[in-house]
This record gives C-alpha cells, sequence and structure tokens, in this order.
C-alpha cells in the first residue's frame, strides 16, 4: 500500500473535484438498421444501444396478451477492457443485463404494445467504470428515437466512496481503489429511482450523500440525452429537404 | 401460479394496511436455521422461512490464488432454482433471476468482508482454499433472497476447513478449525405492494410486488444493496428502507447469530 493519498485538498487524480462528472457526448440515431439508436460517453467509456421493435415476439410461449415482453441484452466487447473478455454472456453481464431491463421497462408503456416485444441492445464499446450506467443513458436515446412511448428519460450514473470521501461518477484508478460503487437510475419527472446497486461498507449518512450527488449527475445527463434527441430531429428535417 | 384474483386479493388488504396472514408490515414469518444438515458439506444450513426452504452447503477445496490477490483464498457463491421447489423452475442453465440471487448473496458475503481470506492461504500465490457456497433452493413460498442470504451465513459459520492428505488434497475426515468469521451480514429485502412497504412476503403476497430494495447489514453499517422489479423507491424511500433493514438485520443477529 502506497502512502500517497489519491485525493488531495479535494482534488481527485484526474484533477476534477469531489462532485464533478467527466465529460460526456450523446448522440441519438448511430445505427441505421435498428428502429431506434443511441451513443452515450463519459470520458472513456462509450456504448452504443440498438432497439427493434415492437416486433414479433419469440419464442411464442413468452407473448403476454396484455402488454410488451421487454429483452434486454448488456455486452461487453471482448476488447473493451484491458483483459480481454470471452465473448458471450456471463454472469455478471446477466444480472446487469436484468436491472437495466426492470428499470428501462418500468418508464415504458407496455401496455401501448401487448403481445410484441421491444428489443434492447447494448454494447459497451470502451470501459472505464459506470459502464452499465453509460449503457443505460444510451438505451434510454435510444427507445425516445425509435418512438416508444415512455415516462421519461431514464438517466443514470454512479457514486463512489474513495479513501473515506464521497465522490461523483469514479473513474480510472478511483475506480480499482475505491471502496463503494453506488450506480443508480434516476428517472427526474418522477423523482424514483429505478436502478440502485452498492457494494462496500458504507454508512446511512455516505448513502445518503452519495444518493444526492448521484441524482445531481443524473439531471446534468438528463440534459444531454434530450439535446442528442433534439438535435437528431433538427437535422431530419434538415435532410428532407 | 398465482392469479389476477390472487393478486387483487393481497393488494385490497394491503391497502387497508393489514396482510392477509395477518402479520405486520416488519415482521418475518416464523425462521428456524438448522446448522451441520449433511455431513458430507464442510458447512451447511437449512433454512425455514414460512414454508420457504433453503439449504445452504459449503465445501471447500484447493486451487489457485487469483493473480491479483495471491495471499487470500477464493469465494464463489451460486444458487440453483431448481424445478423441485417451483412449478415455475425449470433444469438448465442458471436463469438471471438465480444469477442475480447468487450475485446479491456473494456480495453481501464478500463486501462486508466476513471470511477472512487471508486465513485460507496455503501458499503464498500457488495454493489457497476455494471456498463454494452453494444455495439449493427447495421450497419456493417467498422471499428467497432474505433466507438464502441468512442461509448463506450460517452455511458458512458452521463450516470447518478440512485437513490436507499427504498428496495435497483436502481430508475431510480430519477437519480441525472453523472458518475465521469476522462479521455477520443479514440480508434484508423490503419489497413495496401498492406503495406500502412490507418485509418476507409469502408466496401469494410476493405475486402482487411493485418492486424490492434488498439491503445487507453488518452492525449498524450496510454493505450491499440491489433493487429489483419495476417499480421506483424516491429517494425518501431508500432511507427509510435502510432503517428498517438495519433494525431487522439487528434483531436476525442477536436473536439467531449470538
Amino acid at each position: 500500500m502506497s502512502e500517497e493519498k489519491l485525493i488531495k485538498n479535494d482534488i481527485r487524480p484526474d484533477g476534477r473535484k469531489l462532485d464533478e462528472m467527466r465529460e460526456m457526448e450523446a448522440r441519438a440515431g448511430v445505427i441505421d438498421r435498428a428502429d431506434g439508436s443511441g451513443y452515450f460517453r463519459l470520458g472513456n467509456t462509450i456504448a452504443v444501444a440498438a432497439v427493434y421493435g415492437p416486433k414479433e415476439l419469440h419464442p411464442k410461449h413468452l407473448v403476454d396478451p396484455v402488454k410488451a415482453y421487454v429483452k434486454c441484452r448488456y455486452n461487453m466487447a471482448p476488447f473493451s477492457t484491458s483483459d480481454r473478455i470471452r465473448p458471450g454472456p456471463n454472469r455478471r453481464s446477466t444480472e446487469i443485463s436484468k436491472v437495466i431491463k426492470d428499470a428501462l421497462s418500468s418508464v415504458i408503456f407496455l401496455k401501448e404494445y401487448p403481445e410484441t416485444s421491444i428489443e434492447i441492445f447494448i454494447e459497451i464499446l470502451q470501459a472505464d467504470a459506470s459502464t452499465r450506467c453509460v449503457g443505460l443513458n444510451a438505451a434510454s436515446i435510444a427507445l425516445a428515437d425509435a418512438g416508444i412511448p415512455m415516462k421519461d428519460l431514464v438517466t443514470s450514473c454512479a457514486a463512489g466512496k474513495v479513501e473515506g470521501t464521497m465522490i461523483l461518477d469514479v473513474a480510472g484508478i478511483e475506480d480499482c481503489e475505491g471502496e463503494v460503487d453506488l450506480p443508480i437510475a434516476y428517472v427526474p419527472r418522477k423523482n424514483e429511482i429505478y436502478l440502485l446497486q452498492m457494494d462496500g461498507i458504507i454508512n446511512k449518512d455516505e448513502l445518503k450523500k452519495g444518493i444526492e450527488m448521484a441524482i445531481k449527475g443524473c439531471k446534468v445527463i438528463y440534459e444531454k440525452q434530450k439535446e442528442a434527441l433534439k438535435n437528431r430531429y433538427a437535422k431530419k428535417g434538415v435532410d428532407k429537404k | 401460479m398465482m392469479t389476477e384474483i390472487d393478486k387483487e386479493y393481497v393488494r385490497t388488504i394491503i391497502k387497508g394496511d393489514k396482510r392477509p396472514d395477518g402479520r405486520g408490515f416488519e415482521e418475518f414469518r416464523n425462521l428456524k436455521i438448522e446448522q451441520g444438515y449433511v455431513k458430507n458439506a464442510e458447512g451447511s444450513a437449512m433454512v425455514t422461512l414460512g414454508k420457504t426452504k433453503i439449504l445452504v452447503g459449503v465445501k471447500m477445496s484447493i486451487g489457485e490464488p487469483y493473480p491479483d490477490s495471491p495471499d487470500k483464498g477464493v469465494l464463489m457463491v451460486n444458487a440453483e432454482l431448481g424445478p423441485v421447489a417451483s412449478p415455475d423452475f425449470e433444469s438448465g442453465p442458471p436463469r438471471p433471476q438465480a444469477v442475480e440471487l447468487a450475485r446479491v448473496v456473494d456480495r453481501g458475503v464478500r463486501e462486508s468482508k466476513s471470511i477472512n481470506m487471508e486465513k485460507l492461504c496455503i501458499e503464498k500465490g500457488e495454493k489457497v482454499w476455494l471456498v463454494a457456497v452453494d444455495i439449493h433452493i427447495l421450497n419456493d413460498y417467498g422471499n428467497l433472497i432474505d433466507a438464502a442470504g441468512i442461509g448463506a451465513i450460517a452455511a458458512i459459520l458452521d463450516a470447518k476447513i478440512p485437513g490436507i492428505k499427504e498428496d495435497g488434497t483436502p481430508d475431510i475426515e480430519n477437519r480441525k478449525e472453523k472458518l475465521d468469521v469476522t462479521q455477520i451480514p443479514i440480508t434484508c429485502t423490503i419489497y413495496k405492494i401498492t406503495g406500502k412497504m412490507v418485509l418476507d412476503p409469502d408466496l401469494k403476497e410476493e405475486s402482487a410486488v411493485d418492486g424490492r430494495l434488498t439491503v445487507t447489514t453488518i452492525d449498524g453499517s450496510i454493505c450491499a444493496m440491489q433493487k429489483g422489479g419495476v417499480c421506483g423507491f424516491t429517494p425518501e424511500e431508500v432511507y427509510k428502507a435502510i432503517d428498517i433493514s438495519i433494525k431487522k438485520g439487528n434483531e436476525i443477529r442477536k436473536k439467531y447469530f449470538k
């Protein structure tokens, strides 16, 4: 263990303040074959998402006569991390796919599309912490881009605890050395949390601070997502001329 | 199979601040823990929570450590939702529900630093003990997460490290020391039904659940959380859920693990 502290005078290894997010970029409409798609980059973490549907559901026994069925696949590209990831699903990606599916299902008006499936595919192209959050942000854009009616966009980011200090948007060395990771997904219009995971030892006050920080981050992301969708359709208008 | 009528029945009663079986909202069903149930396992526990039955077994073997922790043992948690326990379960590879269950329990044990993993090192960088915790669901009658979490820590507390034979294989005839367990993580899940927070739903109540928040605690601190299901929690509801879990965790720890 080195004596050197990661956080000095409230400044983090990459020069950010404690509650500062990494710079980010959002785009809508990046995959032509898909009915809707989105791109989200947070620092060095990059995700794209495609939405197909509502479409016919296979296998047939999954068909729900009152609402649409949501399929969700979160996948990391084998070359997205420093050690290659073996292609195909693993326990981690299965769990993440499930929690993302739950979060997105809660905002989609599923009863508008009975007996169909809405399929969401998330690919992490490059990973530097918060991949589930960045994937979820891209997927939300993709759903909106596909024209699927939703209560609101789902926004997601993570807080963490490093050297006993709560920080927003953990990245790089903070991710390896940190004590706690706290990703959340938040829906601004309803002021509700739809995804929350936490590991590491934390007390209630720290957790409260982390959630408050992450909600603040989500509100920044929300604006970026809306901007991406507006840009996409402003451009479409121009293309048609 | 639960029908729409069952769900509506549960919802109506819960809306009226009561529960179908007359329990309080923060009251668990009867909990029974039997340790040492399976002699061939290094540690085991049969947990009965109301009609829910889960058997957790711990087996230990010798293997290589992970390169980033050469002086530590390895923990693995796995869950089987086999067809014996419910008409909704099928045989075959684990489905998302089983994977999530195992990973939530795993994080509770791992992040609480409950087991002293350094004591499981046999030869640094070469040989360590691998601890496999297998959660075997025998009857799914609701709230598998909490029963599995409690079963896992009970089985871990029961586990004794095997001796080592001359050929380097584990000698389960000569088990000696117990695992060094320093913390007792307790998993407590808050379920939301029609906007009310209830603990430990049985099968019928579980069919009406809109969302859940699992909080694993150790003496006053939180060590793992997982939100599931489709309904959201406001930040205030999350804080309230944490208070309930800490209180319930202390209660269970005191009654069954002291």
